[in-house]
């Protein structure tokens, strides 16, 4: 029997700001357990929240950004359920009124098609704490709780079910990670969790308009585990719908370790969170000046930006994908454009040799050794033909290792090319002289050994010869006779 | 409302229950329900939906850091701790 996938994701990206959502301390990751949970935090008694505006700015700015309305009047609930990281009892969440109300974003596949993903509903909520199991707490019988994270603020960003194969959720997933980062409401770092996946998904026979039951993977941490975990899900919930068996409603783990999903038992019955409009909190109001200046300065967007590198440079679709990649990479682009005037030229540096070097070292563009000034410098000495291409790979090493700018490397490593015709005239001559017998081929008719003699020159001019020099004056040579 | 709802409402809340309220506890929830029951008869439409009951919106904070750390107080109050953690009962998927 034929399947169709039916897939729906839910994003929790974690909010840059400086302090929490709900409380005035601070947010910044990796500090010493507890170090910042305040007693708003903690849930202890008497305590109020009260909403941090940059929060709801940013919430502002995403919903702008995929065509979505801002709702002008928006309610936080308690979702209650009871686990040690969340001492409270509850999270504050939205349910019925969130703030940020339909939009959507388009992906696209690797066919190049583009395909329209709706985003139902976007909402703020505060992140829980930490569950810490380490063998010498409490003497390997008890689990530590570190709030740190309690109260942080998230926006959970819920997708249509418009998503057909593990293939089109990453992308999906990768590209509300761009849209986040690009108008800088998220650092999207997801080894520290600021950006998690909840997959639902489920099965149903080709060409059906019901929806099949579903099952939840929880908390997926990076787009390579969703793709394996949505695989293993599709195989999974197949082998039981084509037993005749039926799918159980509930809550998965993937493992990656064992590269499989697991039902989480424990979560089961808290499925009832009982929301209902938080007492502490009025509801939230937001005006067209507030929109206004909230999203005065949002950064040109992705799409409109990959299209103009298109129209206005002439780039290629794949090159303008990889530069709109963030908005750093597309920053570093315009400006190596800006002094160097070859766009295709500067396209190739950057997606080529500089992408490699990052992606090697783990580096994200931001932390480039190599600046658009030092490459800019490299370009136009490719450009005015003081050196050759291969020579330029040379170059950019001693670039990347901080020997200084591109004109510095080629003097101090000699690296200039050799121009000079007088100079070529002389290595061809000594390469001729060197090698009767393949002279003789060559004038029999062996034009093959033609390659071989370009190799030499340039080996003896240490790859610095101008190869369009080289070859017209071989070819001169060779044929005088 | 069945003794049973009450028992699992219970359960969701972590409320301690003896079996002989149950009973009684159903049937005054009933009465509320019922009351709800006799509201949603109304005609709403055109009537706002309450969220709060005070006319107001959310006032919001600036973005500042203001809570300093305050760790050792707060941990002295609590049952146990240990390098920094508080301690609970295991919890582990």
């Amino acid at each position: 029997m034929q399947w169709d996938v039916v897939i729906g994701l839910e994003i929790h990206t974690q909010l840059k700001t400086a302090s929490k959502i709900f409380s005035g301390a601070a947010t910044t990751f990796g500090a010493e357990p507890n170090r910042q949970a305040c007693a708003v935090d903690l849930g202890l008694p008497g305590v109020l929240p009260v909403l941090n505006i940059e929060a709801v700015r940013h919430a502002v700015r995403f919903g702008t950004a995929i065509g979505a309305e801002i709702a002008p009047r928006s309610v936080f609930a308690r979702k209650n359920y009871f686990y040690p990281d969340l001492p409270k009892g509850y999270q504050i969440s939205q349910y019925e009124l969130p703030v940020v109300g339909r939009g959507q974003v388009e992906i696209l596949l690797d066919d190049g098609d583009t395909k329209t993903i709706g985003v139902t509903r976007a909402h703020l909520e505060e992140d829980a704490g930490k569950s810490v199991h380490e063998d010498h707490l409490g003497g390997g019988r008890l689990s530590g709780i570190d709030l740190n994270r309690a109260g942080t603020p998230l926006l959970e960003i819920v997708s249509e079910p418009d998503l057909r194969s593990p293939q089109e959720a990453v992308a999906y997933a990768r590209k509300i990670h761009q849209l986040v980062r690009w108008i800088g409401i998220s650092d999207g770092n997801m080894q520290e969790g600021s950006f998690r996946v909840d997959a639902n998904i489920s099965l149903r026979p080709a060409g059906s308009d019901t929806l099949g039951t579903r099952a939840e993977i929880k908390n997926i941490n990076s787009f390579r585990f969703l793709h394996k975990a949505l695989e293993f899900e599709i195989e999974r919930q197949r082998d039981i719908l084509e037993d005749g068996g039926t799918i159980v409603q509930e809550t998965r783990l993937y493992d990656a370790e064992q590269d499989e999903t697991r039902s989480m038992r424990s979560k089961e019955e808290a499925n009832d969170y009982r929301y209902f409009p938080d007492p502490d909190l009025l509801p939230l109001s937001i005006d067209a000046d507030f929109i206004q200046a909230a999203t005065a300065e949002l950064p040109e967007l992705p799409e409109a930006m990959r299209a103009r590198l298109i129209e206005q440079y002439g780039l290629s679709a794949t090159d303008a994908t990889v530069l709109t990649g963030s908005l750093a990479m597309a920053d570093y682009f315009e400006q190596t454009v800006a002094g160097c005037h070859d766009a295709k030229l500067a396209a190739n540096w950057i997606t080529g040799s500089l992408a490699a070097a990052l992606n090697k070292a783990d580096l994200d563009i931001e932390h480039s050794p190599v600046s658009p000034a030092q490459l800019i410098g490299l370009l136009q000495r490719i450009q005015d033909n003081s050196i050759s291409g291969k020579i330029a790979k040379q170059v950019f090493d001693g670039l990347w290792q901080g020997e200084g700018d591109a004109d510095a490397i080629i003097a101090a490593r000699g690296l200039t090319q050799i121009t000079d015709t007088g100079a070529i005239d002389s290595l061809v001559e000594a390469v001729m002289a060197a090698n009767p017998q393949q002279v003789e081929q060559y004038r029999a008719g062996k034009e093959k050994v033609f390659g071989f003699f370009v190799g030499q020159v340039m080996k003896q001019s240490q790859g610095k010869a101008n190869p369009a020099l080289v070859n017209q004056l071989l070819k001169d040579k060779l044929a005088g006779g | 409302m069945q003794s049973s709802d009450v028992a699992r409402i219970a359960h969701l809340a972590k409320l301690a229950t003896d079996a002989s309220e149950l009973e009684q506890y159903a049937s005054e929830l009933t009465a509320i329900l019922t009351l709800v029951e006799q509201m949603n008869r109304l005609d709403t439409a055109g009537v706002e939906p309450l969220a709060h009951p005070l006319e107001l919106t959310q006032r919001l904070r600036p973005d500042v850091v203001t809570e300093p750390d305050q760790r050792e107080g707060f941990q002295r109050h609590a049952p146990l701790t240990e390098d920094g953690f508080y301690l609970v009962p295991r919890v582990i998927e």
